[in-house]
């Protein structure tokens, strides 16, 4: 098997660790750094750094090491740490993550980058501890070809200097540290060979020898044998390696006689260690290690026994079937219930059929479902890095972590979501001092949250700043030629900054100003079948609200029938019904007809005009007038009949045809016929341009053709 | 001439031989490669798509999959556009997309061998030669050979987004 085989489970479990570092690394107080998230940041950095050197990644082998280092000092305390120097590590860790990703996509990194940033942190280690780095640089590069090199250049910086590198830190420390053997079950030499190399970071390598079906490194230091696992299993398996503590006061020389010439070396330090203080003769337990590997590990390794990664394309498949399912049981049922003589055990097992169906249809429908913490964690570090930028003090709140969306909608929010959080950062929440004059906590608060509502999920961006100014806004709106009134109402004034080109920030600023941001996330939000709602109180705050369906697969559907054919509307757009009277209809300038609905003038969309239904109710005042809303504003559309609420699959008809204007999308009715849904602003769009042109669309077609109706 | 020698040219010719559908548009005798037809099914259940051109009937539901019904007695300007129990749509797999032409009835499957497919002669307006692969000859029977691949994408058929932004 190739070496890049493992090159994948690398990425994987980098790219984890490198999240697990971020979220540990923004948690930090650093006022009181917690010294376990110090370790787990530091042990992130050093797992990488194995498996970055096992695969040849020297850059990100380098920056990691240069950054472990420093983090090793940090741990001990001897490297005070700062907000800015948190900032610091958060960009390495972005670094690293660039790295990986042009490792993944087989490209070297950045050089510039990764020269500056091991001199940024280089840097750090010079004027924050007072100890330089260099040396580091070098060491850990040196890529052994043969264990009796690894062992020379590795045992005399031991000997000599306790700065040498990275063991050269602990080494001090670690001085008294516990004494264990390490036993490596059947390792070939070059893995062995690396592994040597890790364990010298850890720790201070006494002796290593053996042969490749039992190799024995003693090593001394006060690295937990847990964490030695975790280190080597990214070269190896658990089941490769064995730690035991070595008893007694004559540690090294007993163990070592028998061992290879070349460990000479590691002899000669070895009375420089006998006046220490005998190691701990406690006896670790050999199974340990095996049982309580490092907890990372464990978790992953039940996650894995607990899910698959299966193609989306596949999941879609399954759900596809079971629409079909759905659908050829409707059509069962209803032949069911059309027999005249019902045989009561026929209708049992139909309605059994019929539950389990269901039951079926939304176990699958699940799968597609993943919670909304995949969007929410990302934004600790959106909120610090703004609010850094912006010198303003925040904290984020995020409820409803486990709230759970359609995959395709996470992907698609994630980007709104980003705009409308830096939104409330920027021009919500004010600077801490002007926040301290109000009597309001120094600290601005961001609370983002979603949950279900209904068929619907909701998800809220919610600050504490200052609200919008409702006549700052409307005086805005004038000068950019908006057609406002002062009798908008508040919701529609919110909804003013939804306008493209719209900004109020006076000036333009990284963060944000340029007033191309809020249209497209409102555009987007309707491309995904959502909402966007505002709440703002001025000096209090304001409440984004996103209203998404949770599925796009599936929607809420009212049917409607014109002439002989059935339409579906979606439900969120149907506002409300009504019969239209004689003289609420008002015919203007050409064939413009607009219907009065409570003192509002809604145009009249007749759909059997615009759609050329053939026998349909022409008399607006015997048809039913459904006041619907698209894209902000409302129409007026005739239908023959209202049929009723239905839940439909949404189908695609541009995967076989094309995009037919005035129709969204497709769905299959319980008989199996095609139904089309309607979309509310197209329809609208395709009747100006049909009445502009005076003559239905199709007539266009120079090659019309009398044909047949079909039979 | 050996028998062996024989067979070998046989199945050499047979390579280059090719299976086609043959179907009857009105009196006229059309063929399409085999390999492009996913199935045969009868006319039924179409809805209508408004403002579309008046060859494609509309979309039908072929086992949850949304497909456009064009009609090619239609397209191809025939006399008399009937919908009966003879009516057929032919299923056909082209360029990722599946698609239901509409014919008059399909009659059987032919092979043709390279020597009897003849070019087809420059002509008509509504069926341009270049949406045909040839002229199959089978002693009195005459089979006008459709390139359905490129009939259906052709901008003219309306069946694609003329913007390829698929």
């Amino acid at each position: 098997m190739d070496i890049t085989d493992f090159f994948d489970t690398f990425f994987e479990e980098a790219e984890e660790l490198l999240a697990d570092m971020e979220q540990h690394l923004l948690e930090l107080d650093v006022e009181d750094p917690d010294s376990e998230q110090l370790n787990a940041i530091f042990r992130a950095a050093h797992s990488i750094k194995g498996g970055a050197g096992t695969f040849g990644f020297t850059a990100l082998q380098k920056t990691t090491h240069i950054f472990e280092n420093l983090l090793d000092h940090a741990r001990k305390g001897e490297l005070a740490l700062r907000a800015d120097l948190v900032d610091t590590f958060l960009e390495a860790k972005d670094i690293m993550h660039d790295q990986l990703n042009a490792y993944r996509s087989e490209e070297e990194p950045d050089q510039e980058v990764f020269e500056r940033i091991c001199q940024t942190l280089q840097q750090i280690a010079l004027e924050e501890i007072g100890e330089g780095l260099e040396a580091a640089e070098g060491a850990p590069i040196a890529n052994a070809t043969s264990s009796s090199s690894s062992s020379d250049t590795k045992a005399a910086p031991a000997k000599e200097a306790p700065v040498e590198e990275a063991s050269g830190a602990d080494d001090s420390s670690a001085a008294s540290g516990d004494m264990l053997n390490v036993t490596l079950i059947n390792v070939d030499e070059k893995d062995r060979i690396l592994l040597v190399e890790e364990l010298e970071q850890l720790g201070d390598v006494k002796s290593h020898s053996g042969d490749e079906s039992r190799y024995e490194v003693i090593l001394q230091g006060n690295t937990s044998a847990d964490d030695i696992e975790a280190v080597m299993c990214f070269i190896i398996e658990p089941e490769q390696v064995e730690i035991t503590a070595i008893e007694g006061e004559a540690p090294t020389p007993a163990q070592e006689p028998p061992q290879a010439p070349e460990q000479a070396t590691a002899q000669e330090e070895t009375p420089a260690k006998a006046a220490e203080p005998a190691p701990k003769a406690e006896k670790k337990p050999e199974k340990k290690p095996e049982k309580k590997a490092e907890k990372p590990k464990t978790k992953k390794a039940a996650a894995e026994s607990s899910s698959i990664r299966v193609s989306v394309d596949k999941v879609d498949q399954i759900i596809n079937l079971v629409g079909e399912l759905i659908i050829t049981q409707s059509m069962l049922d209803q032949t069911v219930s059309d027999l005249e003589d019902a045989n009561s055990s026929l209708q049992n097992g139909m309605s059994l059929l019929q539950r389990n169906a269901r039951d079926l249809q939304e176990s699958v429908m699940s799968i597609r479902m993943i919670p909304m913490e995949f969007v929410f964690s990302r934004f600790p570090r959106v909120v610090r890095d703004t609010a850094g930028k912006l010198g303003k003090e925040i904290e984020l709140v995020t409820e409803g972590k486990s709230t759970e969306l359609d995959k395709s909608l996470v992907e698609r929010i994630t980007d709104p979501l980003t705009h409308l959080v830096r939104n409330s950062l920027d021009h919500g929440v004010e600077m801490p001092d002007k926040r301290e004059a109000l009597g309001k906590p120094r600290t601005g608060k961001l609370i983002l949250s979603a949950r279900h509502q209904g068929g619907n999920i909701l998800i809220e961006v919610k600050d504490d700043g200052a609200g919008m100014d409702r006549e700052r806004l409307l005086a805005k709106a004038r000068e950019n030629g908006l057609n406002v009134s002062d009798t908008m109402s508040d919701e529609d004034v919110w909804q003013l900054i939804f306008a493209p080109g719209f900004s109020l920030a006076k000036e333009v600023t990284d963060v944000s100003g340029r007033g191309v941001g809020m249209d497209v996330v409102k555009r987007n939000i309707q491309g995904m079948g959502g909402r966007v709602e505002i709440q703002s109180k001025k000096g209090e705050g304001t409440n984004t609200r996103i209203v998404l369906p949770l599925t796009l697969a599936i929607l809420d559907g009212m049917s409607i029938k014109v002439g002989a054919e059935t339409f579906i509307l979606p439900l969120s757009a149907v506002l409300e019904s009504l019969q239209p009277a004689k003289e609420d209809m008002y015919a203007m300038a050409g064939d413009d007809v607009v219907l009065k609905v409570r003192d509002e003038y809604l145009p009249v969309i007749a759909i059997h005009e615009v759609l050329d239904v053939e026998n349909a109710i022409t008399d607006p005042t015997k048809s039913i007038a459904v006041i619907v809303q698209g894209e902000g504003r409302r129409y007026a559309m005739l239908v023959d009949e209202l049929i009723g609420q239905q839940q439909v699959v949404v189908k695609n008809l541009e995967d076989n045809y094309r995009k037919v204007p005035g129709i969204s999308a497709a769905t299959i009715l319980g008989d199996g016929s095609v139904s089309l849904i309607l979309d509310i602003t197209g329809l609208h769009r395709l009747s100006r341009a049909k009445k502009a042109s005076g003559k239905p669309v199709s007539q266009q077609n120079p090659t019309y053709f009398k044909e047949a109706e079909p039979s | 001439m050996s028998q062996a020698n024989n067979d070998a040219v046989l199945a050499a010719a047979e390579e280059d031989n090719c299976e086609f559908l043959v179907f009857s548009l009105g009196d006229e005798e059309y063929a399409i490669d085999i390999l492009k037809v996913q199935e045969i099914r009868g006319y039924e259940n179409v809805t209508r798509i408004a403002n579309a051109p008046d060859f494609i009937k509309g979309v039908t539901n072929l086992r949850g999959v949304i497909v456009p019904i064009v009609d090619l007695r239609i397209k191809f300007h025939l006399d008399s556009v009937e919908y009966g129990g003879q009516t057929v749509v032919i299923v056909v797999n082209v360029a990722d997309r599946i698609v239901g032409i509409v014919v008059d009835g399909v009659s059987d499957v032919m092979t043709l061998t390279p020597d009897q497919i003849k070019p087809a002669p420059e002509f008509g307006v509504t069926l341009s030669s270049d949406f045909l692969s040839g002229l199959g000859s089978l002693e009195d029977r005459m089979l006008v050979l459709v390139d359905i691949d490129k009939l259906l994408t052709s901008e003219e058929m309306a069946l694609v987004d003329s913007t390829s932004n698929r």
